[in-house]
């Protein structure tokens, strides 16, 4: 690729600005008023004219000055990329169908490997072609370590997220036993562990989880004196938002902090674990974290809608669900900010967005009715 | 503010809790699992069982039951009862000896364990020296003479088991007391027989297994008699008098033998062998009984033909040329004969046997010898139960019409009142009817009577009738000649062979108001029945319902559908099929429901489910729920039973390889080291384990799931489905695969129910997002409380739903519990049972709480039971999780599928094939035995007269009423005993009951709302 910045022959002029555009194996070239870009869409429109596909959605991308292909999708980033363009705007044209998102983002002109791989996996780029880069809100984490400040260093908290039902969760569990320190010396406990993980399974694409970690928590419930059973069970009813604390086998990846305020060093005892996990209960019930709010129904007139949570003051119902009915049918919709809990993502997987919030924010939205148990 | 609705944190809540929840164990039912032992107490009048677990189980009149249980968990080898004593003395496999005895406390028997006991012989005997081999309790009440494998009698001072070593009988002191031409015989082995002098208690019998049999005077220490035969010797009785003994013999013969004074070795007056000529089987067990006509009884146990009837477990009984050999289905466990306590003549009236598994107990006095039929220790698994149903408070009119029609099916066993009635029960007569049906392998459904302590069969309904099965139900009885030697007579109920796998009962629904019955089979037979007194000949119409529809391509796997009997059948009075519905495929029915006002009947199976008008005769719709991708529900079950095999197979080899393992060690060296070795076996299961670890995949559940359109619950409600202002009849199915269906339906009224045809529209489906298998549907009514049975409102048995507020959807998944909205489907409120607890909901039911503190306060709630065993209350309408107790094992997987729950509270499940354990989670609804057994209380010793029983009654708790210690509280409840044995009086009460009903009715429905109130009061 050509990484030079120099100006190109006949671009003398100061007002116009030279546009070299490229789409499939195609050049076209043109040139553009420097003070008066107009608006993208206009943009857009002369892009479809020139290379002749009128009709044909695409994807707009510009190389900026570090050689970064950044995407153009609205007013800003658009004059943004004629602003800055010196003297030549080179513009990378894709078909939306075939657009290769990892192409975007930092360095992504001179490295392919980018660390956004791992958030859109290839295999969801078939089925969700709308997820278009730089709007945050259309960001989905699959994964995350959380509570990472009140845990023991030598504990990891690993939140999945299930969309769908294409990328299998992807581990399986085991009845073991574990060391623990105790007020006798060492003792032998059982304890459930890890015990593969399914390639190309969510648990092992995210890499926070390994085999032979052992399982200590799920969903904030201690799984220490439940059969194996149990613990399967649990954690298949909550295969939707899955949160495992989990102590990793492999301890050199933790990362290890500064602060020794927790008073748990190296191996940490069980008794540790008992009051962190008390410590941690109040963000932690499982009623905040609900995500699975989302059952569907089907009227009689055959079209699926999501079970809306039953507001106390009920008049209000009819309009929520067609709030939602709205948000399916158009695409990118985004979702009002107090809707947001109910709108999980849809199991007939054409929508996905799915917007990230705190967990806290979402209990301050939970409404009234919900009795913690 | 939700911080602050926890619960557990109000106290008046708290206090009302304990008001109304309390979990027992009350009753076991049934006939004990592998029965070991037999006892039976002539002036108690209490039979006790021993079991290979280690229970003894205590029966008198009817409701007079006790347990316990031995610490060890060994087999009960023999049991005693003590001569005049309520106490009685039991032999463990491991030669221990127990005492235990019947307790007052607070007015009611307990039964208890007192001392234990292992006889131990001289310093360096061998362990077979002290091997107890029989137990003669002595009549002085003091003595236990304990026979021995190595020919010593021990004797044993009660009740603190303490050895008297100088009074032990010992073989050589026999010998050295024998004259000189008995002295010959090689050795005398274990003692097989001990008897004490029916009237003389200075001297006992005892036989010797190699023949010899002596009589010994025990204040002279010296050999009296002394009988040689040429046989092993089994066993001896005897006689009343005291002037002649019967022994019975390994060879199928048995002896008579005079006993006088004048010869010292006199020879056997009558010697035979009762089935010879040809080699016979041993006889183990004889009682010769005299009577006062004259000609005595003999009863013996064993004795048959080897080679053609050797595998039979009979006993005979022969009287005046009269022999009859009673054939058992299962092992006979032992066996006694009851008799008059008259001093000369023992006219027995009775024959009691146990075999492996039912108690058969014979009238002796009424001619051709018929079988009684027994109040309690029913033997429920006479065909395997494949499933329960319970219904509560019977009314009166359906009941009488059950028994009627059950009475007619009994007319074989004997008029004779049960014989077995000692004790007293104190129990509270039953509040209400109870009917538990239980679904046979065999086809049969058997309906029982289950208000009381007593589990009584009342009905029992065969379902072969309708089809056509390999064999003729006519051919066994015809097999059966008159003339034939031995003269066999089947007798028991217990017949563990199923024609056909087939006809096993899977589902049963029943309407109590109507008399309408729906049963539900393997072969995806659906019958409807209706009750009938009279007997009826009619064809069974035939209608197969196409699961399958609009899926092509698939191929069933599975058995075939049953075929039919074409053409009218005789049906008996009683419950007669008149509609037939085959699912096709002809899988499993797994899901049933009755609504016997619309008269409609819902049927689901792995594939799908449909609804059939049961008045027009006609398929209203059938629903295909089988995911097109499900190729495992297709198949059949035959695809399962292969993994099955394979999962099996690799079971039974674990277990092998660590009980070959472990077998190794265990025989040689002392036992120390067998310890060692049972340590290793376990060290080496353990490193198996970690060789291969048991792993559980996790993932969610997803609709490409197998099995996700197995229906698993169906439901009929008068809701509103589709808006707010109508209400409309409505079907509700829940699948494995967490989806709910509605259908509203449109029932013609009344008067042109048989012109219009019932229509059926989907309204609604549901889609748990979580898709656990959905388990229960329940609609509450405007005051949150569940919806009345069909037919209930019009018997004026419950206040009518309360149309006029919102109702509620409640679905119970096997995960989560929810409340939803309607006719919105709106999710209200959840209780995430499995992602809190790991545990899974099993069954669900909702249940009425009755106050045992206030008369008329209740409260209505579910009751569920999970996969771990736990029994817990959660609240309606607000899902809170109110008490939990651990029930069942966790491992016990067919006791926790075995489970149903009552509609007040209580449940029974399976705890062995053929007992079910009665448990209780209300204070107010309890059922279980209270009994006063007193040995001093002077018992009319006559035997049972046919019709006697109000008056004994009376006669009995009075006596125990005079006799009361210092209870006075004691008299009054049996006094009430005695007046609701009496029939006539107990109608009264009945009738007076059923017509307070209606107004019953109002308070309750009152009070329930009350309750709502207070709870709601609670949570905020």
């Amino acid at each position: 690729m050509n990484r030079s910045h120099r100006p190109g022959a006949g671009s003398g002029c100061l007002g116009t600005m030279e546009v070299k555009s490229k789409f499939g194996a195609e050049f076209r070239r043109f040139s553009l008023e420097r003070s008066k870009p107009g608006k993208f869409e206009e943009f857009y429109g002369l892009l479809q004219h020139v290379h002749k596909i009128p009709n044909v959605d695409v994807l707009v991308g510009y190389a900026d000055i570090h050689g970064d292909l950044l995407p153009i999708n609205n007013d800003d980033n658009y004059h943004k990329a004629v602003s800055t363009a010196n003297p030549l705007l080179r513009i990378f044209i894709q078909k939306k169908e075939e657009a290769d998102y990892s192409a975007f983002g930092t360095d992504t002109l001179i490295k392919k490997k980018n660390v956004l791989t791992n958030v859109l996996r290839p295999d969801n780029h078939r089925k969700k072609p709308h997820i278009v880069i730089s709007m945050p809100q259309d960001f989905r984490p699959v994964s995350s370590i959380i509570d990472v400040d009140i845990l023991p260093e030598t504990h990891r908290r690993v939140r999945l997220y299930k969309y769908g039902t294409e990328k299998p969760l992807g581990f399986y569990i085991r009845d073991g036993s574990s060391v623990r320190v105790t007020p006798h010396g060492l003792e032998k406990v059982p304890g459930i562990f890890i015990s593969r993980l399914v390639p190309g399974g969510l648990a092992q694409s995210t890499g926070l989880l390994a085999v032979n970690d052992e399982v200590l928590e799920v969903n904030g419930i201690e799984v220490s004196g439940k059969s194996l059973d149990q613990v399967t069970d649990m954690m298949i009813a909550n295969s939707r938002n899955l949160i495992i604390t989990v102590r990793p086998a492999n301890q050199r990846n933790n990362v290890v902090r500064n602060s020794r305020t927790s008073g748990s060093s190296g191996q940490s005892t069980d008794n540790s674990l008992l009051g962190f996990a008390q410590q941690t209960e109040q963000s932690f019930e499982p009623e905040d974290e609900d995500s699975d709010e989302d059952d569907i129904i089907i009227e009689d007139n055959g079209v699926p809608q999501q079970i809306p949570k039953a507001v106390p003051n009920t008049e209000s119902l009819e309009s929520l669900t067609q709030i939602e009915l709205s948000f399916e049918s158009g695409q990118n919709g985004f979702i009002p900010s107090n809707e947001a809990s109910l709108a999980a993502p849809v199991a007939s997987g054409t929508n996905t967005e799915f917007e990230t919030r705190a967990p806290d924010q979402k209990l301050l939205e939970e409404d009234g009715t919900i009795i913690t148990l | 503010m939700r911080r602050f609705l926890r619960p557990g944190h109000d106290p008046a809540r708290e206090r009302l809790k304990r008001d109304l929840f309390q979990f027992n164990k009350t009753v076991e039912h049934g006939f004990p699992h592998q029965p070991s032992a037999l006892g039976y107490s002539p002036s108690l009048r209490i039979l006790a069982i021993g079991t290979r677990s280690g229970a003894v189980k205590l029966y008198g009149a009817p409701g007079v039951e006790f347990m316990g249980l031995h610490r060890e968990n060994n087999a009960v080898l023999r049991i005693h009862f003590l001569p005049g004593q309520c106490r009685l003395v039991t032999l463990l496999d491991d030669n221990s000896l127990h005492l235990w005895s019947l307790k007052v406390k607070g007015g009611v028997s307990e039964l208890q364990e007192d001392e234990s006991f292992t006889l131990r012989g001289p310093p360096g005997a061998a362990p077979s020296a002290t091997q107890i081999t029989v137990i003669l309790p002595h009549s002085s009440r003091e003595l236990l003479y304990l026979g021995t494998e190595s020919g010593t009698v021990f004797v044993v001072q009660l009740p603190a088991f303490r050895a008297l070593e100088d009074r032990a009988i010992s073989s050589d002191a026999v010998l050295q007391r024998l004259p000189e031409e008995a002295r010959q015989r090689r050795a005398f082995e274990m003692v097989e027989a001990l008897q004490e002098h029916p009237r003389d208690p200075s001297q006992i019998l005892i036989g010797y297994s190699r023949g010899l049999i002596v009589i010994w005077d025990l204040h002279g220490s010296r050999v009296l008699c002394h009988f040689l035969s040429s046989q092993q010797l089994e066993n001896i009785c005897w006689q009343r008098d005291g002037h002649l003994i019967v022994s019975c013999h390994s060879d199928g013969s048995y002896c008579q033998w005079p006993v006088s004074s004048d010869s010292q070795s006199p020879e056997p007056l009558h010697s035979c062998v009762p089935y010879g000529p040809f080699p016979c089987k041993a006889i183990t067990k004889i009682f010769w009984l005299t009577t006062r006509q004259g000609s005595p009884f003999t009863v013996f146990q064993g004795g048959m033909p080897r080679a053609s009837y050797g595998d039979r477990h009979c006993i005979s009984v022969v009287r005046d040329g009269q022999q009859t050999a009673f054939d058992f289905t299962s092992r006979v466990i032992d066996f006694t004969v009851l008799a008059e306590a008259d001093p000369v003549f023992d006219d027995p009236y009775a024959l009691v046997v146990l075999a492996e598994e039912e108690l058969v107990v014979i009238d002796l006095q009424t001619a051709g010898w018929p079988p009684v039929q027994p109040p309690y220790l029913a033997s429920l698994h006479c065909s395997a139960i494949t499933c329960s149903h319970h219904v509560s408070n019977i009314p009166l009119k359906l009941w009488e019409r059950v028994i009627a029609a059950g009475s007619r099916q009994n007319t074989h066993f004997s008029a004779m009142e049960w014989p077995i009635d000692g004790g007293t029960s104190l129990a509270p007569a039953p509040p209400q009817r109870d009917l538990l049906l239980t679904g046979h392998e065999d086809g049969a459904v058997r309906f029982w009577d289950a208000s009381g302590v007593c589990l009584r069969l009342l009905y029992k309904l065969s379902t072969v009738r309708v089809f056509l099965t390999d064999t003729d139900p006519n051919a066994s009885l015809s097999a059966q000649g008159e003339e034939e030697w031995p003269p066999l007579r089947k007798v028991g109920s217990f017949d563990p062979y199923s024609d056909d796998p087939r006809l096993g009962i899977q589902k049963i629904f029943l309407c109590k108001y109507s008399g309408y019955l729906a049963v539900a089979g393997t072969a995806g037979q659906v019958l409807v029945l209706e009750l009938n007194d009279e007997e009826a000949e009619h064809a069974v119409e035939q209608v197969e319902a196409d699961l399958l529809q609009d899926q092509e391509g698939y191929r069933w796997k599975g058995h075939e559908r049953l075929c039919a009997r074409p053409g009218p059948v005789r049906f008996e009075p009683g419950f007669q099929p008149f509609v037939l519905v085959q699912c096709q495929p002809p899988a499993v029915v797994t899901s049933l429901a009755l609504h016997s006002e619309w008269r409609l009947v819902a049927f689901g199976t792995s594939h799908g489910f449909g609804l059939f008008d049961h008045q027009q005769r006609r398929q209203v719709f059938v629903k295909c729920t089988l995911h097109p991708s499900d190729q495992l529900a297709l198949e059949g079950p035959l695809s399962r039973v292969k993994s099955l095999k394979k999962s099996l197979r690799q079971s039974f080899r674990r277990i092998r390889r660590s009980r070959v393992s472990s077998r190794k060690r265990r025989p040689a060296g002392p036992p120390g080291e067998g310890q060692e070795g049972s340590t290793r076996a376990e060290r080496t299961g353990l490193q198996n384990m970690e060789l291969a670890p048991v792993q559980r995949k996790i993932e969610a559940r997803s609709a490409e799931d197998s099995f996700t359109g197995f229906i698993r619950t169906l439901y009929f409600a008068d809701t509103y489905l589709r808006d707010s202002s109508r209400h409309c009849p409505s079907l509700w199915a829940g699948t494995n695969g967490g989806t709910v269906y509605a259908f509203a339906l449109r029932v013609p009224p009344a008067e042109r129910r048989m012109d219009e045809l019932v229509r059926a529209e989907q309204a609604k489906e549901i889609q748990l997002m979580h898709r656990a298998p959905v388990v229960g549907i329940l609609v509450l009514d405007g005051h949150s409380v569940p919806l009345p049975e069909p037919l209930e409102v019009a018997h004026d048995l419950s206040k009518s739903p309360d149309m006029q507020g919102s109702h509620q959807l409640l679905v119970v998944s096997e995960e989560q519990f929810k409340v939803f909205t309607l006719p919105k489907v709106s999710a209200r409120l959840k209780l995430k049972l499995t992602a809190l607890e790991g545990s899974r909901v099993r069954r669900v039911s909702a249940a009425r709480f009755g106050s045992c503190r206030a008369e008329d306060y209740g409260e209505h709630h579910l009751a569920v039971l999970t996969n771990l065993g736990d029994v817990q209350v959660v609240s309606l309408p607000l899902l809170k999780p109110q008490v939990r107790y651990s029930c069942i094992r966790r491992e016990d997987v067919s006791g926790i599928a075995s489970c149903v729950f009552t509609k007040y509270g209580q449940g029974f499940y399976l705890i062995s094939p053929s007992e079910f354990e009665r448990f209780s989670l209300s204070t107010k609804w309890l059922v279980e035995p209270r009994c006063l057994v007193d040995s001093a209380e002077p018992k009319n010793h006559g035997h049972p007269r046919n019709g006697s029983g109000p008056e004994r009654a009376l006669s009995q708790a009075r006596n125990s009423g005079n006799q009361s210690d210092g209870e006075e509280t004691r008299s009054s409840p049996v006094m009430e005993h005695a007046l609701l044995n009496d029939e006539r009086v107990l109608k009264e009460i009945q009738s007076t009951l059923e017509g307070d009903r209606g107004s019953s009715g109002d308070w309750r429905s009152q009070r329930v709302a009350t309750g709502y109130s207070l709870s709601n009061g609670g949570a905020e």
